[in-house]
């Protein structure tokens, strides 16, 4: 029984950790929030890509580095701890889906390609979720019609992994003729939402699997994982900012971080943050090795992270006093990250709901 | 990461089954009342003899002398709780005076204490707290005086559980009126029949009398009953507060009673319907769902860094703050969904689980308190965890003014 992380996994989460501090501290986010500077992105993507951070969910007889669900969230919890400007979401979602639903040859192929860096993900799986204004997809010939909403990572994705309504999965080219891709401008600048509209897409079928949906399912849970963990690292930049500030802004001819009201303020963030760094973790590591309470585990992780990331990235903000709301600090690129993230793939509501169902709590 | 216990401990759980079941019909139960009820000395005596309990006592002082392991310690726990056998007493004395003896007694302390207090035959009671201090204990003010050979006791203590059974006290009483008050503190043992001594039970919001007032007058104490030196009091008395923060807060305790909610949910029901179809209700359950998983993985955490001889750092300091409070918002829920059945307290027909939900509502608020506050601990987290700066002391201030 060991409840820890391996001295592989300590030094994979350091490693991107290192290379998020050097080559996206606040100002170069800043770039790509405002001024959509592609030159940081591509710097990011290129770095991120030689560490591997593609190929993390591919198998290694694929050529990919094999590694487990716990090892993405490693990377998505030292993205969110850097606020950096760039998603990987949708490719692990992708490495998921193909690993799940792709037949043998499809498997061969899509890894391949994502191995040599020739792929990048972004994914319109929302309505397998949340259906709003009436969006969703419908198959016919091999082809697909229809609206997906919220779909993310797919404005700078060469393919996008989609659902038809039945759950089935498919992958688009993203240059396809007859999709449109419209940008959906959201809180969070550092990372776009899209509108897509396909009429008559040509799509690839990811036909390996025998009951659509299950595939689909596992897909959305490793996202709610992975996006869970990129909370909890925003959460802890947002915590140590706090103290740091505290310790240095001074009222009253004190240090503020000296008055019990602030101080619990910070303690009250240590007491979210730790538990769901513990949820985080189990819930990554179950959906890999415990089909039982994996997939309970992903939800409550989830769900946790909406909660205990709200509360934190409130109290931080409050922490900081008025200069919490300006941009000087740009403690606002982890609150609204964390604010997206809450939404993506079901907010705190929505997915304690699947929880009861996977329980047999609710019908 | 692996979630699953290797072979070796794989068949010492089934070594703790099989006792179990091969001993269950030797257990106490609830009817055999009284702490020193044969058949729960007799039952301890079982437990200590087959490791059990007491189990990394050394075996010169009446333990069963293991290795400490604390995966073999947690199995021990989970086992008992399982099977709904009790397992071995706890108390004050085994729990904070023992370890205490321990690591700060003389040999003869030892020899003279530990058995006993491990066989149930000694039962202890802790005389810390005081009406004047309570998170600032090291305030205390109960002082012992030398006269001749003895130390005579003046003063009162409160919070005192178990005192009105307890065969002895360890006591914290200010021996030094003049050092500071961290330095003029002593750590005294002695009979609860000592001339006196006088308990009066002190009767909680629950409406039981599991605490106690202890008053003292004149009360004659040899010298030598003392653990540690005069003035050494407090640093004695912390080792055994870090024991007792220890005790609080079993993971296992929590989800048990998280699934005893789904199932009065599932039976409750409000104008013909199941609580469980209701979804606020569910709602509430899952979201108190996803904090004591989240609390369980944590505990998890913590037995691994103890086993490599690690600190837990945050996770553990926060183990009070959060496994209390979600106790209490657990009996919360229970009590919400039982509706106005949760307000009933008494016989009644109508009245369900012996009204053990209303009774933890309101005991679990006195453990959110008890044992260091809510604010106590949240100072802990902050100064010591995320070393952010005291509090200046108000004296120091007055004195710049």
């Amino acid at each position: 029984m060991e409840f820890a992380l391996s001295e592989d996994q300590r030094l994979l989460a350091d490693s991107i950790k290192s290379f998020l501090d050097e080559t996206v501290p606040l100002d170069e986010t800043r770039k790509v929030a405002t001024e959509n500077d592609t030159a940081v992105k591509q710097r990011m993507t290129e770095g991120l890509g030689a560490l591997g951070v593609n190929q993390i969910l591919v198998p290694e007889a694929h050529g990919g580095l094999g590694l487990a669900a716990l090892d993405a969230a490693l990377v998505h919890e030292a993205l969110g701890f850097a606020a950096a400007p760039i998603s990987f979401t949708g490719t692990m979602m992708a490495s998921r889906a193909i690993a799940e639903a792709g037949t043998e040859d499809q498997k061969a192929d899509w890894f391949g390609k994502l191995v040599n860096g020739e792929v990048r993900f972004g994914i319109a799986m929302t309505e397998r979720v949340n259906v709003r204004e009436g969006a969703g997809l419908s198959e016919e010939d091999g082809k697909l019609s229809g609206k997906a909403l919220f779909a993310f990572d797919c404005d700078d994705a060469t393919h996008i992994i989609t659902a038809d309504q039945s759950g089935a999965l498919y992958i688009v080219a993203a240059d396809a003729a007859g999709l449109t891709r419209n940008d959906m401008p959201n809180i969070d600048r550092t990372r776009m939402m899209s509108e897509l509209l396909l009429d008559g897409v040509d799509a690839v079928r990811l036909d390996g699997e025998n009951e659509p949906g299950n595939a689909a399912a596992r897909v959305i849970e490793l996202g709610r994982v992975l996006l869970a963990a990129d909370t909890l690292g925003a959460m802890q930049n947002m915590l140590d900012q706090a103290v740091e500030y505290a310790g240095g802004r001074e009222q009253f001819g004190r240090v503020i971080g000296s008055f019990q009201a602030v101080k619990h303020m910070c303690a009250e963030m240590v007491a979210e943050v730790e538990p769901l760094r513990a949820l985080v973790w189990h819930a990554a590591h179950a959906i890999d090795t415990d089909p039982d309470e994996g997939p309970v585990l992903a939800c409550l992780a989830k769900a946790l992270a909406a909660d205990s990331g709200q509360f934190v990235a409130r109290t931080s903000t409050e922490v900081h006093g008025g200069m919490g709301f300006t941009d000087l600090v740009g403690l606002h690129y982890w609150f609204k990250r964390i604010g997206l993230n809450r939404q993506l793939l079901g907010g705190p509501e929505r997915v304690r709901e699947d929880a009861a169902k996977l329980q047999g709590w609710a019908a | 990461m692996d979630l699953q216990f290797s072979a070796e401990y794989e068949t010492f759980r089934e070594e703790v089954r099989s006792f179990i079941e091969a001993n269950r019909d030797k257990a106490p139960t609830y009817a055999d009342k009284g702490m020193k009820n044969p058949k729960r000395l007799a039952w301890q005596k079982l437990l200590i003899e087959n490791g059990y309990a007491a189990r990394t006592i050394p075996a010169d002082y009446g333990g069963y002398g293991a290795e400490p392991d604390i995966l073999k310690s947690r199995i021990i726990a989970e086992e008992f709780a399982r099977s709904g056998v009790p397992g071995g007493l706890a108390g004050q004395g085994i729990s904070m005076f023992v370890p205490t003896l321990l690591e700060l007694g003389t040999e003869e302390q030892k020899k003279e204490f530990i058995g006993p207090t491990l066989r149930g035959e000694i039962i202890w009671c802790q005389g810390y707290s005081e009406p004047g201090s309570g998170s600032d204990l090291a305030s205390l003010k109960t002082a012992a005086v030398i006269d001749g050979d003895d130390y005579v006791i003046n003063g009162q203590k409160i919070w005192t559980s178990t005192a009105k059974y307890a065969d002895m006290m360890f006591c914290l009483v200010r021996t030094e009126a003049d050092a500071p008050k961290h330095q003029g503190i002593s750590y005294l043992t002695f009979s609860m029949e000592t001339p006196g001594i006088e308990v009066r039970p002190l009767v909680d919001m629950t409406e039981a009398a599991g605490f106690n007032e202890v008053f003292f007058t004149d009360v004659r104490v040899p010298r030598n009953q003392i653990v540690g030196k005069p003035g050494e009091g407090w640093f004695v008395a912390n080792a055994t507060l870090t024991h007792e923060r220890g005790m609080l807060g079993n993971p296992n305790a929590a989800v048990e009673r998280l699934f005893a909610i789904a199932d009065i949910m599932h039976k409750e029901t409000l104008n013909g319907e199941r609580l469980i179809d209701n979804p606020v209700f569910r709602d509430r359950l899952v979201k108190l769902q996803s904090k004591v998983y989240a609390m369980r993985a944590n505990g998890l955490r913590i037995t691994t860094a103890a086993t490599k001889g690690e600190s837990a750092g945050l996770a553990g300091l926060i183990v009070k703050l959060q496994g209390c409070e979600l106790n209490h918002q657990l009996a919360a829920l229970a009590i919400d969904a039982m509706g106005e059945l949760g307000a009933l307290y008494g016989q009644s027909d109508y009245l369900r689980d012996d009204g053990t939900w209303q009774a933890k509502y309101m005991f679990d608020l006195g453990l959110i308190i008890g044992g260091g506050t809510a604010q106590i601990q949240k100072n802990i987290i902050s100064e010591r965890g995320l070393k952010m700066p005291r509090e200046p002391k108000v004296q120091k201030q007055a004195a710049k003014a």
